[in-house]
């Protein structure tokens, strides 16, 4: 395709300078770490840490490229956790047919939560920081009523194998090699999905001019308000699913789990990837070296024993650098 | 101010133009669209710094080289665009940059007795503590003059200051102009309404293509002899020849009754197929929004729109391209292009349903191909599909909104001020353009504020004043000044 390079040249350098700079980091953290960083086994664990960030960081990301934004993913992933944890106690199902229809509840109760967040947007007019802060608050609420603010113990071990197993495991250990977790693989056929979804379908192309001239768009035919609910809607689908993998990972669905740091660590993900606030640019791939990159850095200030606290200065540092250096290259580049 | 010029890339906008303003005199100061007025002004006020010439206050050379500077010469500007803070009350607005303080605190006392103080030397009174955004544009109007005088402007600009007024706010406007001029101000009074000029102004200038005209005293300057002035070129002759209109050609867009108000009042207009209409008007005439009510780009609050005959129903730019219409907006950057996408996804946007293949993904070649054709076609200067917008000169950008409509298979189109800001070679191509739309058998409405380019590229041109049409002429009957002083709203 080769109309497509010359586009692709655009932001093949941001990549290549990302690119050099965190191969650079990798080689040195390596060797300060007397090479535990690049080992199979501490790769694959890092690619399962950062899945979670990754997933909620694909539809934070497409919010963003609409210039809004979703504050609710947190609380949302707590929702969703709890209520497939009692849908899932609840159902006189097992095995594949129970995994799949409690999934299905926590993609209703997501999808649901981001039609609500969109509707205030799309017919009122209302700023998303205020709508999805909203709905931060109500839906951590109910998550919390609904458990009574104890995780909600899975009474099935149909979940085990999501949560801590492998995929393929039997390959990966025949092969003495480490195993895929299988949350790396519901990352990358999210990411391939949703990179797909942005980058090649009439809706991506939409998401894309909505965020760059709202009123050019309209006046193109495309329908603004449907567009953008859908995109709502994907970041709640995409929190569902985090809430799914981690209800797998601790066998229960806890009120607390997404409270912490989670929206924000997908935010910092979008922005260090490379979408811009103000809309109309982004793609998956750069959110994913995004929460590659933070999560990379998470791990290897582990594994040099830096203390907590100063890992978290260091992460706020190189958040507000990478965007930085973007805005500059910009500038001069 | 003498001896006046300034240039901009492209365009020489004023040569060699002097003038004098006494003390108590309103000098009234007309022209089209583009002849200079503004910047003239803007120069005067500090908001432009000229190429060269030189500007004397009571005498003394001035020097101007900010808004600032202007104001301790005490020239103060009206801008159409009033600059004022919505939420802020009218006193807040009347003192702005200049907060009387009490230790370093605002001093909210002294601030509304300036107020105060002010609002009774001009014999005005309104509402001090709404915010300004909630009062009528009349009101808004007044407090713009009263924060200039509060600043001891005796030299004052107004630029079209009853464009937005109704009769009763301008009969109150006139009373405060013609005081301030008794007062001993000079006054430069900007309008577009020629038929105000004999109410307020002493003498009147005419600018036309950045030369001054004429100046003569208001009385024995006639209406006729002002537009005369004012339109003065022969049409230029870079308009390409109009094919005719077959007598029983059919009726493309038939238009009934249509309303959007406050700003359009029941249009009927019928346009057949290879025809175009030129709407000639001044600026607010509401030329854009009847445009706007026939795309759906504004729901229309009244009447009917058939196409070939047939009714449609169209509430958005949705039903609007579904019904065949393409709307070609005045402003290309805020509403006709994504500057940051390629010129290819510029292209395709309104007509992607046409490039998804059976996997529902878009089939990036066929885009490609259809874009390369269209730059063949139009001849748009970039190098290749893949630039982004942002990067291309206006004429070329108007080229790329172009081709986004011209992949669709409109009937109708709907031309806002196509070859505003953009280069003489590229408006001679939009013209031959709009001439092969209308041989391919299209109905055309294309709305100008350059007078010339409506009566050379219009079948039949129709003058619009306040949402209505004041008169349509035929191609022979629209003289320039016939259709001006249809315009502006003289008995004709």
């Amino acid at each position: 395709m080769t109309s497509g390079a010359k586009r692709g040249g655009v932001s093949w350098t941001r990549l290549g300078v990302a690119a050099v700079v965190f191969v650079l980091f990798i080689i040195g953290v390596n060797v300060a770490a007397n090479g535990a960083f690049l080992q199979l086994s501490n790769v694959a664990t890092v690619l399962q840490q950062i899945s979670y960030n990754f997933i909620l960081a694909i539809g934070e990301t497409f919010v963003i490229i609409t210039a809004g934004i979703d504050l609710s993913i947190g609380s949302l992933v707590s929702l969703c956790g709890v209520v497939m944890a009692l849908a899932a106690n609840s159902l006189h199902l097992s095995g594949f047919a129970l995994i799949a229809i409690t999934l299905a509840s926590g993609l209703a109760v997501g999808g649901l939560a981001g039609y609500v967040n969109a509707l205030p947007v799309v017919k009122l007019n209302l700023p998303p920081f205020i709508t999805t802060l909203a709905m931060m608050q109500i839906a951590l609420g109910i998550s919390y009523m609904l458990s009574r603010g104890r995780p909600v113990a899975l009474q099935s071990s149909a979940f085990e194998n999501t949560g801590t197993g492998f995929f393929l495991g039997g390959v990966s250990n025949a092969l003495h090699l480490p195993g895929i977790h299988y949350q790396v693989v519901w990352m990358l056929v999210a990411g391939v999905f949703f990179s797909v979804l942005l980058m090649r379908t009439r809706f991506g192309r939409y998401v894309l001019a909505i965020g760059g001239n709202e009123e050019a768009s309209r006046l193109a035919g495309i329908n603004v308000g449907l567009t953008k609910t859908l995109v709502y809607v994907i970041s709640g689908l995409c929190a569902a699913i985090v809430g799914f993998l981690y209800m797998a990972l601790f066998s229960s669905g806890s009120p607390q789990t997404g409270t912490g740091n989670e929206m924000l660590g997908a935010i910092a993900a979008v922005v260090v990837g490379g979408t811009s606030l103000m809309g109309g640019r982004g793609t998956i791939l750069g959110t994913f070296f995004g929460a590659l990159l933070i999560g990379s850095l998470n791990n290897a200030m582990n594994l040099l024993d830096i203390n907590s606290y100063l890992q978290m200065v260091v992460l706020g540092g190189v958040i507000l650098a990478a965007v930085a250096l973007d805005e500059l290259r910009k500038r001069y580049l | 101010m003498r001896g006046i010029r300034k240039a901009f890339p492209g365009v020489q906008a004023l040569s060699d133009v002097s003038l004098t303003l006494a003390a108590g005199e309103i000098l009234a100061l007309v022209g089209e669209n583009g002849a200079g007025k503004s910047t003239l002004m803007k120069i005067l006020a500090g908001g432009l710094a000229a190429d060269a010439g030189d500007v004397f206050v009571d005498g003394a050379p001035a020097k101007i080289d900010s808004p600032r500077a202007a104001e301790r010469l005490g020239i103060g500007m009206i801008y159409q665009e009033f600059n004022l803070v919505p939420q802020l009350s009218a006193v807040d607005n009347l003192v702005l940059g200049s907060e009387p303080t009490r230790r370093s605190l605002l001093d909210e006392r002294e601030a509304r007795r300036r107020a105060e103080k002010v609002f009774g030397e001009l014999g005005i009174t309104m509402s001090l503590d709404l915010p300004v955004g909630r009062l009528s544009v009349g009101q808004q109007q007044l407090l713009e003059i009263a924060k200039v005088l509060s600043k001891h402007a005796r030299i004052i600009v107004m630029d079209e200051p009853t464009a937005a007024l109704t009769e009763n706010e301008i009969e109150r406007l006139f009373a405060l102009v013609r005081r301030l001029k008794a007062a001993g101000n000079g006054i430069v009074y900007i309008s577009h309404r020629l038929e105000e000029l004999p109410r307020i102004a002493d003498r009147i200038t005419v600018l036309r293509d950045g030369r001054i005209v004429e100046t003569r005293p208001q009385a024995s300057f006639s209406q006729d002899d002002v537009v005369a002035a004012m339109v003065g070129r022969k049409l230029d002759a870079h308009f390409p020849q109009l094919p005719p209109v077959v007598p029983d050609a059919p009726i493309v867009l038939s238009v009934c009754g249509l309303s959007r108000l406050p700003a359009v009042h029941g249009v009927t207009l019928e346009v057949r197929a290879g025809e175009i209409v030129g709407f000639a008007g001044l600026i607010g005439a509401g030329r854009t929004e009847i445009l706007r009510a026939i795309a759906g780009a504004d729901v229309p609050s009244g009447g009917e729109v058939r196409i070939d005959g047939r009714s449609v129903r169209i509430r958005s730019p949705i039903d609007g391209i579904a019904a065949g219409i393409a709307f070609i907006t005045e402003d290309r950057k805020a509403q006709g292009l994504v500057l940051g996408m390629t010129v290819r996804e510029n292209v395709t946007l309104a007509h992607l349903a046409q490039f998804v293949n059976r996997e529902l993904l878009i089939d990036r070649g066929r885009e490609v191909e259809a874009t390369k054709k269209l730059i063949g076609e139009l001849s748009i200067r970039t190098p290749s599909t893949e630039q982004l917008v942002r990067n291309l000169s206006g004429g070329t950008q108007q080229k790329v909104v172009l081709a986004k409509w011209l992949l669709g298979t409109a009937r109708v189109l709907l031309f806002d001020e196509p070859t505003r800001g953009i280069d003489v070679g590229a408006k001679a191509e939009i013209y031959a353009l709009m001439v092969g739309l209308a041989r391919q058998g299209c109905a055309i409405i294309m709305v100008s504020s350059e007078l010339p380019e409506v009566l050379g590229m219009s079948h039949r041109v129709v003058a619009v004043r306040h949402g209505v049409f004041a008169r349509v002429f035929s191609q022979a009957e629209a003289t320039p000044d016939a259709v001006m002083l249809a315009a502006a709203g003289a008995a004709a």
